[in-house]
């Protein structure tokens, strides 16, 4: 067994959260500059070279590639070999979040109360920990904007719905989304487990490289029919027309009730920001 | 290409078409969902703004903090729709242009054609790309908001689309938000 010390969380999430915050992933980059390629529409074309000159900025003068540096989503997955015993590991990971933050001059977007609201901090953050069967101690910073986060739509849908009436839904979303969440997006999909379940499988969703697709041939299937419908929506790079709306849809499932399918879509700006490591 | 500076010249100001590409040069003020509710709640009372907006710009925009030795940090525009609620007083009260990305409500667009305004695009996540054209950067109030304060930020050449226009054409009209 390993033991993992407090000081090691601390100092790898202070590294994530200055890199995902700074620099964009690969496959994001590659899509942007693959649809770049394609775009018919000339303002289209124009948004996403812009995309791609403030990714290369960003990473040169270690600036925030987004001023909305995003409410920070932790997942923590911890192996068998990894002993953490006595390890406040929750508090560690809020610790490095917050230096993070601010050592790279990042964004204080998180108010303490919902209703009242008040000066904004660095923290708290989203921490998920779970216990795994592949070996290490990995962390996973997402750093999550609300302006595609308050897009986010979840739907009980019926056990009968077939995949027609599961995309359909997913459409709407994107649609009701249109240009107001910096398109073009990544589409994120939990599909089954409980309502809080399939909210949290759409996120993660979003860690999957968007150059792949799924391992189930039947939701590959549905990524790759979803992708096509929404290209054809013409909502285009910031909605200003075009054939890139969504970069990228990644599905997760889990079984789920006989009773129910749930469904929930979380879609992300184009600016999809995720980094990780394993200790 | 069009290059404008603030204030707006009312009648360059007509001159624009939605979907147009502007550059603007001169200053404009930061302020989002939190400096609009208290905008709005001291013009409902009467008081005393503590910031002019009677001929501004107005970009909807929470920079990340500022480095030393920088003008500001990065900078690129936030959702404008969450503002639609609390536009119609600040056009009254002679607001001229604003800044954002994303759709308007019908309201808004009808109060920009009413007290002939404009509504700007800027490119959304491109907020490093955006703060290159930042020259300086001045607090004006609300400075307990943190990024939410009122900041009067002076720009130089900052790449604009025009959303919707003097004459309320809309950029977007084909893509009715579902209200």
């Amino acid at each position: 067994m390993r033991k993992i010390r407090e000081k090691d969380i601390r100092e790898c999430v202070r590294r994530l959260a200055l890199k995902a915050n700074v620099r964009l992933r690969d496959d994001v980059r590659r899509a942007i500059w693959a649809a770049a390629g394609r775009e018919v529409s000339a303002r289209g074309r124009r948004v996403l070279r812009e995309l791609l000159e403030n990714a290369k900025i960003a990473q040169r003068d270690s600036l925030a590639l987004c001023q909305d540096t995003g409410l920070p989503v932790v997942f923590v997955e911890i192996g068998p070999d990894v002993d953490a015993s006595g390890v406040n590991v929750t508090e560690a990971v809020q610790q490095g979040v917050v230096r993070g933050y601010r050592e790279g001059s990042l964004r204080n977007s998180i108010v303490a109360d919902p209703l009242r609201r008040g000066k904004p901090g660095f923290g708290p953050c989203i921490v998920h920990t779970t216990f795994v069967r592949s070996k290490g101690f990995k962390v996973t910073l997402l750093p999550k904007g609300f302006g595609c986060e308050n897009k986010t739509q979840l739907k009980m849908m019926p056990p009968t719905s077939d995949a027609k009436d599961i995309e359909d839904f997913i459409v709407g979303a994107v649609r009701d989304a249109g240009p107001d969440a910096c398109p073009p997006y990544i589409v994120g999909v939990g599909i089954g487990g409980s309502s809080d379940y399939a909210c949290q499988l759409a996120k993660e969703a979003l860690l999957r490289p968007i150059d792949k697709r799924s391992r189930v041939p039947h939701v590959a299937r549905m990524e790759k029919a979803l992708i096509q419908r929404l290209n054809r929506l013409g909502i285009g790079p910031m909605g200003l027309g075009g054939k890139t709306t969504v970069l990228g849809v990644n599905i997760l499932s889990y079984p789920t009730h006989i009773a129910g399918l749930p469904v929930c879509v979380n879609i992300s700006c184009h600016v999809l920001r995720s980094a990780s490591e394993i200790l | 290409m069009i290059r404008l500076s603030t204030p707006l010249d009312p009648s360059a100001l007509r001159s624009l078409k939605a979907g147009d590409e502007v550059l603007l040069s001169g200053k404009v003020l930061t302020a989002r969902d939190q400096a609009h509710k208290r905008i709005v709640a001291a013009l409902k009372k009467g008081a005393r703004l503590p910031v002019d907006i009677k001929g501004c710009v107005i970009y909807y925009c929470g920079p990340t903090k500022t480095r030393r030795g920088s003008a500001i940090g990065s900078c690129g525009p936030t959702t404008a729709g969450r503002m639609d609620k609390m536009t119609v007083p600040l056009l009254k009260a002679g607001l001229k242009g604003m800044i954002g990305k994303g759709r308007r409500s019908p309201e808004v667009r009808q109060a920009i054609r009413k007290y002939r305004a404009v509504y700007f695009l800027a490119t959304g996540g491109a907020g490093a790309l955006l703060s290159k054209k930042v020259r300086s950067a001045r607090l004006v109030c609300y400075a307990d908001l943190g990024p939410e304060a009122v900041v009067e930020l002076t720009v130089k050449d900052f790449p604009l689309v025009v959303g919707i226009d003097a004459e309320g054409r809309d950029v977007f009209a084909h893509q009715e938000r579902k209200r």
